[in-house]
């Protein structure tokens, strides 16, 4: 087991320390959704295709993540409450390096 | 009045599986979908992408996917109802329903079967004060009739195709176009965004880049809206009649919601020990609109779900005949279109 911890704040501003699989192929909407910490069919629509903005998160830390593919960029280029350290959870994969990564997840469009 | 045996809302890969299941016990089956197509998300959101987990596909575009299941159902005839949202619907003393949709076109079946998936694919809204106040009184978030734009002033918002299209549309229909996106790249069709290139070069589209909506104002109808550049934040007033946010679909249960069925983790609760049906007898819910312990919101399964809700379908319609399930093998396929698909026979002839 090679877990790392992360912390996610929720939607209503909760603040979540947990620990994520790094051996499991997981990326972080999947461990927002394993945690449950939004709401089922608020998070991850698409399924982890980058093709809604479900799963939109605020990058807290200072962590070097993947850089943006073309599809996680025009997505961000149509969704709202865009940031300039906004990203999308399911292009986040889980990996070692991102120990102690601080997100917020973004509202939920409505 | 439409009728049929059994109505589907939602034509995506569960919905129509269920037609050819549905055919082989020689029930009827009519779709309802919100999209003006037919394969759901497959078709809407991942028309090119590969799918590996559909049993006998080692590797599957979903598009083809979709394709294939229409050639499929064919010979059982399905009914459409495309471009339409099933809004209400209303329980006859026979126990049959009658389902009518955003359009008014009424549809009567003694089965309902929801293949919603993840709901209606409805317009992604922007987050702006009055946008409600405005909606149909200068806002609209497709373009049914470009007539309604001529000579008008138009703004339209949003990067991706459609914003690009309908841009160099409307510069020849409308007197003033103003297109404005968040960035200054846009992405859509190579054609397009040099299209729209040359005709803001000539002065027809006013570009605002980068840049976004963030104000409405007007009395009863839209007058202007305020445009921020994002690099300086300053704020263009822009007079407009018409303001056309382009933002993509996202997918919402919507009125389904409403339909006295119980609903747990935004998806329909179902009797999975059976028959996928909802706490409202005659209705069914299969596919990744519902929910159940343990479900998957995987294609394969909707499949599965398709296949015994029509078992249980054919029981409440008829619940008096003896049925006996038959392999398509054996049985063949007969088609409410006259043909007939059948394993070739072995014959029994000496050879000499």
């Amino acid at each position: 087991m090679t877990d790392i911890k992360i912390k996610i704040t929720n939607r209503d501003g909760v603040l979540h320390e947990v620990d994520a699989p790094t051996d499991m192929n997981m990326n972080l909407m999947e461990v927002v959704r394993s945690y449950e910490l939004a709401p089922e069919g608020t998070i991850g629509i698409c399924g982890g295709m980058a093709m809604c903005a479900s799963c939109q998160c605020y990058v807290k830390s200072e962590h070097e993540l993947p850089e943006m593919s073309d599809d996680e960029e025009a997505m961000l280029a149509e969704a709202f409450n865009v940031e300039a350290n906004s990203r999308l959870g399911c292009q986040i994969h889980m990996t070692p390096e991102l120990d102690g990564l601080e997100v917020e997840l973004a509202p939920e469009e409505v | 009045m439409i009728k049929t045996d059994i109505l589907i809302i939602g034509a995506g890969p569960t919905g129509l599986f269920a037609v050819f299941e549905a055919g082989l016990l020689k029930l009827k089956c009519h779709l309802i979908d919100a999209l003006p197509q037919a394969g759901g998300q497959c078709s809407e959101i991942y028309p090119k992408k590969p799918i590996y987990d559909i049993p006998g596909f080692p590797e599957v575009l979903a598009g083809d996917l979709v394709d294939n299941l229409m050639e499929q159902i064919k010979p059982f005839q399905p009914g459409f109802t495309l471009g339409e949202r099933a809004d209400s619907i209303e329980k006859l003393e026979d126990g049959s329903f009658i389902v009518t949709t955003n359009k008014g076109t009424k549809h009567h079946a003694p089965i309902v079967a929801i293949a919603g998936g993840l709901g209606s694919f409805e317009p992604r809204k922007p987050q702006l004060e009055n946008l409600a106040k405005f909606e149909d009184n200068g806002i609209a978030y497709m373009i049914r009739d470009p007539e309604v734009y001529r000579n008008k002033k138009v703004l339209i918002a949003g990067g991706g195709d459609s914003a690009l299209d309908w841009s160099i549309f409307l510069a020849d229909v409308a007197s003033e176009v103003t297109l404005v996106h968040r960035r200054n790249e846009f992405r859509g069709a190579l054609d397009s965004v040099e299209k729209v290139q040359e005709l803001k070069n000539l002065g027809k589209i006013n570009l605002i880049t980068p840049a976004e909506v963030v104000a409405l104002k007007g009395d009863d109808n839209l007058h202007s809206v305020t445009v921020q550049k994002t690099d300086s934040k300053a704020h263009i007033e822009v007079v407009v009649d018409n303001f056309i946010p382009l933002f993509g679909l996202s997918p919402k249960l919507g009125p389904i919601a409403d339909w006295g069925l119980e609903i747990e983790k935004n998806a329909i609760k179902v009797d999975n020990t059976l028959d996928y049906q909802t706490n409202v007898p005659g209705i069914y819910a299969i596919g990744d609109v519902n929910t159940y312990p343990g479900k998957l919101k995987l294609i394969l399964c909707g499949f599965h779900e398709a296949t015994l809700m029509c078992q249980s379908a054919y029981q409440r319609i008829y619940p008096d005949k003896k049925y006996v399930m038959k392999y398509t093998t054996v049985g063949g396929v007969t088609g409410f279109d006259g043909t007939k698909k059948e394993a070739p026979k072995a014959v029994v002839k000496a050879i000499e």
